[in-house]
């Protein structure tokens, strides 16, 4: 287990429904085999836009946090929000930035547009290559895993209430069958109307 | 006559599946190479070579215990394969014979068939010497084997536990045979990716004269407070009381439901986020 990105271990997933995304992560931070911390968040918001880190839990919390200031900044120069399909476009140029020497991380990109109101996921891959997506996004060490829940159970325009009940099943169930995704889960459903609602999935401890 | 009958095999060998034996061991083709072990590592080890071939399952938390009621022997039940849980229900105790265990870390086939191999040679030294083989015979008998193949890429640590006959009275013993040929007795021991997570609590609350009851409840927290830290234990935990009259079962305990039940009742695993 030398690769970089299965040292942390953790994993992501979201969601289009209709008229609402959602976006899950699990919580578990450990250090190759042994559980150090089962409250390790991987989902950061920038305005209406949802972004999980997953991979190397030091690049997670760098480029979070430099996706942090990027928001602010482009928002005190442009005075307006940023929409979800900008928020990726940042994220894929900041990670190509570092083409030569990655950041081991596997970002989602989810929210709404505030124009048209329509629903945008996204995934990439460490150097910025992106993947938009009009049903679901995976990422993380149980991506195998979440990709064969999500594959059988998401439906086409499902409400708030049925998206939430999927994606929490499609992680809990993804992290059953990974050692090293766990130890708990969040989920958040954004809605067109500009409700978030976040919850805390209570998953197996082992 | 051509009935179903007479289409079958003229003869069914069952031993026809094993290696013919040799000096009593199964004898196993090595490839015709320099450094057999070597050559298997490139195959077999996650470590050296993440795409290899063939993923021995490895993580596991198991222990066993004397004391006073006789002995405790307590496992975890899963299975992984690098971070991929090959599955969640396990048996990792392997019940060589009514009256000794044998436990399973390391490669699961490689313990499975030799300890499977063990019983049987412990029932031809029933069958030959008209009395029961002593633990230290038997665990002899299985590091005689690890020691044989030592380099060649067996990987299994067990224990072998069970009564003996010393000094006409019957004994419980604890025997640690490895992979390496280390053969060791003792009286606790605890063996796996998660066995410092077990010898944690087994050392905060044993004690020889502890009842059946205390000694079993120890067991079983040992194993769950494994499952939660070490990421390649888990799912459920399979408890087992040695006595003098043979071993008895006493069930599988669901690791989820065991981690939520002991921290409400004993106000444990505060790390948890509920919240």
């Amino acid at each position: 287990m030398s690769n970089p990105s299965e040292i942390n271990g953790g994993s992501a997933v979201a969601m289009i429904g209709k008229d609402c995304v959602a976006i899950a992560c699990d919580l578990r931070l450990g250090l190759q085999s042994v559980t150090v911390s089962g409250d390790f968040e991987k989902i950061f918001q920038y305005g209406g836009n949802f972004v999980a880190f997953t991979g190397l839990a030091t690049d997670v919390q760098t480029v979070s946090t430099e996706l942090r200031q990027k928001h602010a900044l482009y928002e005190m120069v442009e005075e307006r929000s940023m929409e979800p399909n900008t928020a990726a476009h940042l994220v894929s140029s900041m990670l190509y930035s570092r083409r030569f020497a990655p950041w081991f991380v596997g970002p989602l990109v989810a929210g709404i547009n505030s124009t048209t109101g329509e629903p945008y996921v996204c995934s990439f891959d460490s150097i910025g290559s992106m993947d938009v997506s009009h049903d679901f996004v995976v990422t993380g060490t149980a991506t195998n895993q979440l990709y064969g829940m999500a594959e059988s159970l998401y439906e086409k325009d499902m409400s708030p209430e049925q998206l939430f009940e999927t994606i929490s099943q499609t992680l809990l169930c993804a992290a059953d069958r990974d050692a090293i995704t766990g130890s708990g889960g969040l989920v958040y459903v954004i809605e067109k109307n500009g409700k978030v609602t976040k919850k805390l999935l209570k998953s197996r401890q082992d | 006559m051509d009935t179903v009958i007479d289409q079958l095999p003229k003869s069914v060998d069952a031993a026809a599946a094993l290696p013919a034996c040799v000096n009593g061991l199964p004898n196993f083709e090595f490839p015709s190479i320099d450094t057999p072990s070597a050559f298997l590592r490139a195959f077999t080890d996650d470590a050296s070579n993440p795409d290899v071939p063939i993923k021995p399952q490895h993580g596991t938390t198991t222990l066993a215990f004397k004391f006073q009621g006789g002995i405790i022997v307590a496992v975890d039940s899963r299975a992984s394969a690098g971070s991929w849980i090959a599955s969640q229900k396990v048996k990792k105790v392997l019940e060589i014979n009514p009256f000794m265990l044998g436990t399973m870390a390391g490669g699961a086939a490689d313990c499975q068939f030799w300890e499977r191999w063990l019983g049987s040679q412990c029932r031809l030294y029933e069958l030959r010497n008209k009395k029961r083989i002593s633990v230290s015979a038997a665990s002899k008998i299985l590091a005689n084997v690890t020691y044989h193949y030592k380099g060649s890429g067996l990987s299994m640590g067990t224990m072998v536990c069970g009564y003996s006959e010393k000094n006409n009275t019957l004994e419980p013993e604890i025997y640690y045979v490895d992979s390496d040929g280390s053969r060791v007795a003792g009286q606790l021991f605890s063996v796996g990716s998660g066995q410092t997570f077990a010898y944690g609590v087994l050392d905060q609350g044993y004690d020889y004269n502890l009842s059946v009851e205390d000694a079993l409840t120890l067991g079983k927290r040992a194993i769950i407070a494994a499952t939660h830290r070490d990421a390649y234990s888990g799912n459920s935990c399979n408890l087992y009381h040695l006595k003098p009259t043979g071993w008895v079962y006493h069930g599988n305990y669901d690791a989820a439901a065991e981690i939520w039940r002991l921290k409400e009742a004993e106000g444990s695993f505060n790390d948890i986020r509920t919240k």
